[in-house]
């Protein structure tokens, strides 16, 4: 009896089809809209110059020129490469950085009692009140005394600390039973060893929801280095892209081009760490 | 013979904070090595700034003299500056045309695909990509999408006469396409936490719902939305947060005709702050607009944090 009904409860088979067949087309639809741009983005990367400006717009290219288009790209903006090599540096760096500072912060947070504990992770949560906005002045002040700027340690020794990874890393690290722990620490394995061997492999979901966000946040921010770097060594992706549309001239192909580059490496990551990341966002975002 | 009794008064002070047994003063140590790095970064770099931004905020920096305490002259200078007024007005807006209509077309889009419905990862995945896409590019592609006569926005208006409709010159249509933007990419944000909140409802509810007699609709009303309620409060909160900073997309899709928007139309508190900052070099003043932009954060949280328990429903009321 109680089986039956969980299942009625908890599937749709019972959803009448018309029904079932509306909540397709307004799913379909909001998706379509939700990827019009990414296929627009790369429909146009591939349109000659005269079919920019076609009345009535045209969908697909007609004469599609993608490599073309690539090397013209790069006639424009001939560090545009070094600009991909500059972000995926300062997202690797920034990325692993928290990964080593923020799991060892967290595990000293969730599984060892020291005095003060409970005030300086409120005052570590307490950051993450604060827009980046707020701070972005004396952030520059801070990075000029330092003489960072147009250095890539600017864009990385920063943005290896972090409230937010802390904070989720700690609450992944709570729901392990402390039981699994014991039993290596019984055998006489140190904390590190316990952390590197034991707590982080059980905490995969939330390291890929980790990853995908703060890999994600690297690449894509865009203020910060705006502030902090303006040369073309350091110059990450995001600036060179704003360049080019700042570039009155640049055709809207190239601009396309170079967007799509910027895009393709996190689409991928992505795609491929969806099912771990959205377990993660479940478990950190939401559950106390 | 406890080796301890040796050490002087003070130390041994030191050593009983710790911890009253050796075992747990060895524990203590390690926590505070473990926190060490992260804690001692996060104070240096966002710490600091954050007393610095009060300290900075009550000088006047310009390019010519070196800076100078001048007492509250930034937020009075504020008060009478038309263009923050707009900067303001602008940042309200787009708060009221982005929450609302991100907030319910996410909590719909979640409940669609949370039934069992074939495809429906693949569909999730379509509304996160989003997501994942850098502002600046997402900025960037919907520029050339809104392009009059060129774009796909104007091609699908021509029929109703608004195929030359300027969205990114018009002052009073500029912050519409910016709205959408933002809109767009935090749609699947704001899903995957409602899902995750659907998720987490107990079957139970809905069985004795059942039991009860309730039709479809009357489940949704009276089981999902009230226990849904506190992940609403959550996306509510952060989703005004975020339409406060918004910055990338004005930057980037005003850049190719005026910069900020034609009078200022498009021009964000964050913005302003930036444009202050680094283009006039008036860090003081800049200071002041970015601790109202803080304020006003804070004010907007506490207040919802305030009204929440009007609407928000916490099964757990023990803790």
């Amino acid at each position: 009896m109680r089986l039956t009904l969980r299942r009625r409860a908890a599937t749709a088979h019972d959803l009448p089809v018309p029904i079932v067949l509306l909540v397709y087309a307004i799913l379909l639809a909001g998706a379509l809209i939700m990827i019009l741009p990414f296929l627009w983005m790369a429909s146009t990367a591939c349109k000659p110059p005269v079919e920019l400006n076609k009345v009535p717009v045209t969908f697909l290219p007609e004469n599609p020129v993608c490599g073309e288009n690539l090397g013209l790209l790069y006639d424009t903006s001939p560090h545009f490469n070094r600009y991909l090599l500059n972000s995926a540096i300062v997202t690797i760096g920034r990325t692993l950085g928290q990964l080593v500072t923020c799991s060892l912060a967290a595990y000293g947070f969730a599984r060892f009692k020291f005095p003060g504990r409970g005030l300086i992770f409120a005052l570590c949560l307490a950051l993450l009140m604060v827009p980046f906005q707020a701070i972005l002045i004396p952030e520059f002040m801070l990075i000029r005394k330092l003489g960072w700027l147009n250095t890539f340690r600017a864009l990385i020794v920063p943005g290896t600390f972090s409230a937010f990874a802390l904070f989720l890393l700690r609450q992944a690290f709570l729901q392990i039973p402390v039981e699994i722990e014991e039993a290596a620490i019984i055998d006489g394995a140190n904390p590190l060893r316990v952390l590197w061997y034991v707590t982080l492999p059980l905490s995969a979901p939330a390291l890929a929801a980790f990853a995908v966000i703060t890999v994600q946040a690297a690449w894509n921010d865009f203020l910060y280095p705006l502030v902090v770097s303006n040369s073309p060594d350091t110059r990450v992706v995001t600036i060179g892209i704003a360049l080019l549309q700042g570039e009155r001239r640049t055709p809207y192909n190239l601009l396309m081009m170079g967007s799509f580059l910027a895009t393709v490496p996190m689409l991928v990551l992505f795609t491929a760490l969806q099912r771990y990341f959205i377990a993660g966002i479940a478990m950190g975002g939401v559950k106390r | 013979m406890n080796p301890e009794s040796r050490l002087p008064a003070l130390a041994a002070r030191a050593l009983s904070w710790l911890g009253p047994t050796p075992l747990s003063r060895r524990k203590a140590l390690w926590g505070l090595a473990l926190i060490a790095p992260n804690t001692l970064g996060l104070f240096f770099f966002f710490g600091i700034p954050v007393l610095m931004a009060f300290s900075t905020s009550v000088q006047e920096w310009n390019a010519i003299k070196p800076p100078h305490f001048v007492g509250l002259d930034n937020f009075e200078r504020l008060i009478s500056d038309d263009k923050f007024a707009q900067a303001l007005t602008n940042t309200l807006k787009l708060i009221g045309l982005t929450v609302p209509l991100e907030v319910l077309l996410a909590l719909g889009v979640a409940v669609l695909l949370n039934l069992p419905l074939r495809g429906r990862n693949l569909l999730r995945t379509a509304y996160f990509l989003p997501v994942v896409t850098s502002t600046v590019a997402a900025s960037v592609v919907w520029t050339s999408i809104l392009q009059p006569r060129y774009g796909i926005v104007s091609r699908l208006l021509e029929p109703v006469g608004l195929g030359e409709t300027k969205w990114l010159v018009e002052p009073g249509l500029v912050l519409i396409p910016i709205a959408a933007v933002a809109i767009w990419q935090r749609l699947g944000f704001d899903m995957i936490i409602f899902l995750a909140g659907l998720q987490s409802i107990p079957g139970v509810l809905y069985e004795a719902a059942v039991i009860d007699g309730a039709g479809r609709w009357e489940r949704f009303r009276h089981v999902t939305l009230p226990m849904l309620s506190p992940t609403t409060f959550l996306v509510m909160v952060l989703a005004i947060i975020n339409a406060f900073q918004i910055f990338d997309q004005v930057y980037i899709m005003t850049l190719r005709t005026v910069p900020g928007g034609v009078g200022g139309s498009a021009t964000t508190l964050t913005y302003y702050l930036y444009r202050r900052a680094f283009t006039h070099s008036e860090f003081g003043y800049a200071s002041a607009i970015a601790l109202v932009l803080f304020a006003l954060i804070l004010a907007v949280t506490a207040f919802q944090l305030t009204v929440q328990r009007y609407w928000v429903y916490y099964e757990s009321e023990e803790g």
